[in-house]
């Protein structure tokens, strides 16, 4: 479970640096508003990651980092700093 | 008028941000710590505006701009995926990381940590060296910035030497008095302010051309193909190249890799994460954009003029246009000022102290601190007057030069079977080829590639090789950055 959410946290941020620059439009010179289409994507995509990065600072920080006794209690996000230590046991020699 | 108007806005802010300094003053312990990071006390906006205004501004506003008008907005894309994706993500791999040890261990400077988990003195110089190696010549090269720009402005009653000599003496006497508590907050107030004015200045110029619609129907008319996504100029490779090793440079720049270390909170921490990459946006379209579209506007940039000035002064008033010429040029110190300060500390915790006297106490090495920011400064003053074409060549390759420390770094962090062998035969292999690419006849692109990617790369799987053949040292210490890291 805190291994398929490490690496699907991974995954997102792929996603998310991959997709910054829209590739799909390579070459479009589109106009929309007064600005390339082009740009509007990235405009929109920044707000994504934001939202993403906000989404992840509340559910899941501490994830692949936090592995003390100490990390389980006190936050927000008991069960995620939890599956945290269990992951970076999964590490250990 | 307009030179007297902006000398005096600049005086203005300079006497203000004395001010800060002196408020930030009082409230300091002195001790290193809290010279170099605040005791370690910062807060969401404070941290988020300071690493924001020494992260971006020269920059942003002089040759941003320049970019995009000669080659198209793309550089928007570009600097947005480097600044506002990668590195912060890096704000949370390296950065949250980081900020856990150094509450845990008391680490001031990237080259302490690294040291003491690897039980290597000479690992720590060896940080500590590359990095002053890259930064001194970058602080260089913003004293030449600072030093040009008056004397344009005056058109020549301000020397050059003079200008830069000014600046340098006013940088010196700002940092040793004020510290991070002080910087942070001039930061602070300079990254709000250039916001709100690069919007403002959006606004007016396209009030006064019609609207985007037009201003981009001009940009068609005389380079079409700016519009379209992608060129000779802005190829895949270029792009990513540039945006990777910039953005994994930035997390190791000094001043930058130091603000990991400042945060007050776990929350703050959290909260700048989450807010960075609209920050990032919201400052890179408007000035960008305000570039690019200059191409298509009725306004003549001179040759070897920066673009931003120019069209400001066209379509803004006087006094407008003054106030975010003198907010650019005050950004242009923050980040110098920052610069020293973490340059300083390099020295005098892991060169200084280390090697030359291991049981300096810690209000002896609060005034080593200061002495070191006058020593630097000085020198990259004299650096600036002699101006060797070498230190130009480090000084604008230092975010790859940078970027070869943080794939090792990165390993390090995460990878317990690291090793003392490993890491450091990493960190010189990269640096040794991106040295060699910059200064030999070791080619500078691989297919597109640049040679600071590939040396990321290089610097990867030497890390990572050399550690899986060789067997830790006794002495090191593999456990501390996994063991017990939390926080509440």
């Amino acid at each position: 479970m805190a291994r398929l959410a490490l690496w699907g946290w991974i995954a997102v941020a792929i996603g998310l640096s991959a997709l910054t620059i829209p590739w799909f439009l390579w070459g479009d010179g589109t106009v929309v508003a007064g600005v390339p289409l082009w740009l509007w994507w990235h405009v929109g995509w920044m707000g994504v990651a934001s939202l993403v990065f906000w989404l992840f600072a509340r559910h899941a920080w501490g994830l692949g980092i936090e592995t003390g006794e100490d990390a389980s209690g006190g936050d927000t996000s008991g069960g995620t700093s939890s599956s945290a230590s269990a992951d970076a046991g999964g590490e250990r020699r | 008028m307009s030179v007297a108007l902006q000398l005096g806005i600049i005086v203005g802010y300079l006497l203000l941000a004395l001010v800060i300094g002196l408020v930030a003053y009082r409230l300091t312990d002195r001790t290193a710590e809290d010279f170099y990071l605040a005791s370690r006390t910062v807060g969401t906006i404070v941290l988020l505006f300071t690493t924001f205004a020494t992260l971006l501004s020269a920059f942003t506003f002089f040759a941003g701009p320049n970019v995009a008008y000669q080659q198209g907005p793309e550089w928007v894309l570009v600097m947005g995926l480097m600044d506002g994706i990668i590195f912060a993500i890096l704000w949370y791999v390296i950065g949250y990381k980081q900020w856990l040890l150094g509450r845990k261990y008391g680490y001031v400077t990237l080259g302490e940590m690294l040291g003491e988990r690897f039980g290597s003195r000479r690992l720590r110089g060896l940080v500590a060296g590359i990095s002053l190696l890259w930064l001194f010549p970058y602080v260089m090269l913003q004293q030449v910035g600072a030093g040009t720009a008056l004397q344009a402005l005056t058109d020549g009653t301000v020397p050059y030497a003079v200008g830069a000599g000014l600046i340098t003496a006013f940088m010196i006497l700002y940092v040793v008095v004020a510290g991070f508590r002080g910087i942070a907050w001039t930061d602070t107030l300079q990254g709000a302010f250039m916001l709100v004015a690069t919007w403002i200045a959006l606004l007016w110029v396209l009030a006064a051309v019609g609207g985007p619609g037009a201003a981009t129907a001009a940009l068609e008319a005389e380079a079409a193909h700016h519009l379209a996504l992608g060129s000779d100029f802005y190829t895949v490779q270029w792009m990513l190249s540039t945006a990777i090793t910039i953005g994994f440079g930035v997390a190791m720049f000094p001043q930058v890799n130091q603000r990991f270390f400042a945060a007050g909170s776990k929350t703050v921490l959290k909260r700048s994460f989450a807010l960075w990459p609209i920050l990032c946006v919201l400052l890179f379209v408007p000035s960008f954009l305000l570039g690019a579209w200059a191409r298509g506007l009725d306004v003549a940039i001179p040759a070897g003029e920066n673009v931003l000035p120019v069209v400001l002064a066209e379509y803004t008033p006087v006094w407008f246009a003054a106030l975010v010429i003198a907010g650019a040029m005050a950004a242009m110190m923050s980040s110098s000022d920052s610069m020293l300060l973490s340059g300083s500390s390099y020295f005098t915790r892991d060169l200084y102290r280390p090697y030359v006297d291991r049981d300096v106490s810690e209000r002896r090495e609060d005034l080593l601190a200061r002495v070191g920011v006058v020593v630097f400064a000085t020198a990259a003053f004299l650096g600036s007057l002699l101006q060797p074409a070498t230190l130009f060549e480090l000084g604008d390759a230092a975010f790859s030069g940078f970027a070869q420390l943080a794939l090792p770094v990165l390993v390090a962090l995460y990878w317990r079977k690291t090793t003392r062998t490993g890491i450091t035969a990493g960190i010189v292999a990269s640096q040794a080829f991106y040295l060699s690419a910059l200064f030999t006849a070791v080619p500078g692109t691989y297919a597109g590639w640049s040679a600071g990617l590939v040396g990321m790369g290089l610097g990867l799987v030497v890390t990572v090789g050399v550690s899986v053949v060789t067997t830790p040292a006794a002495d090191e210490r593999r456990a501390i950055y996994f063991d017990g890291l939390g926080a509440d």
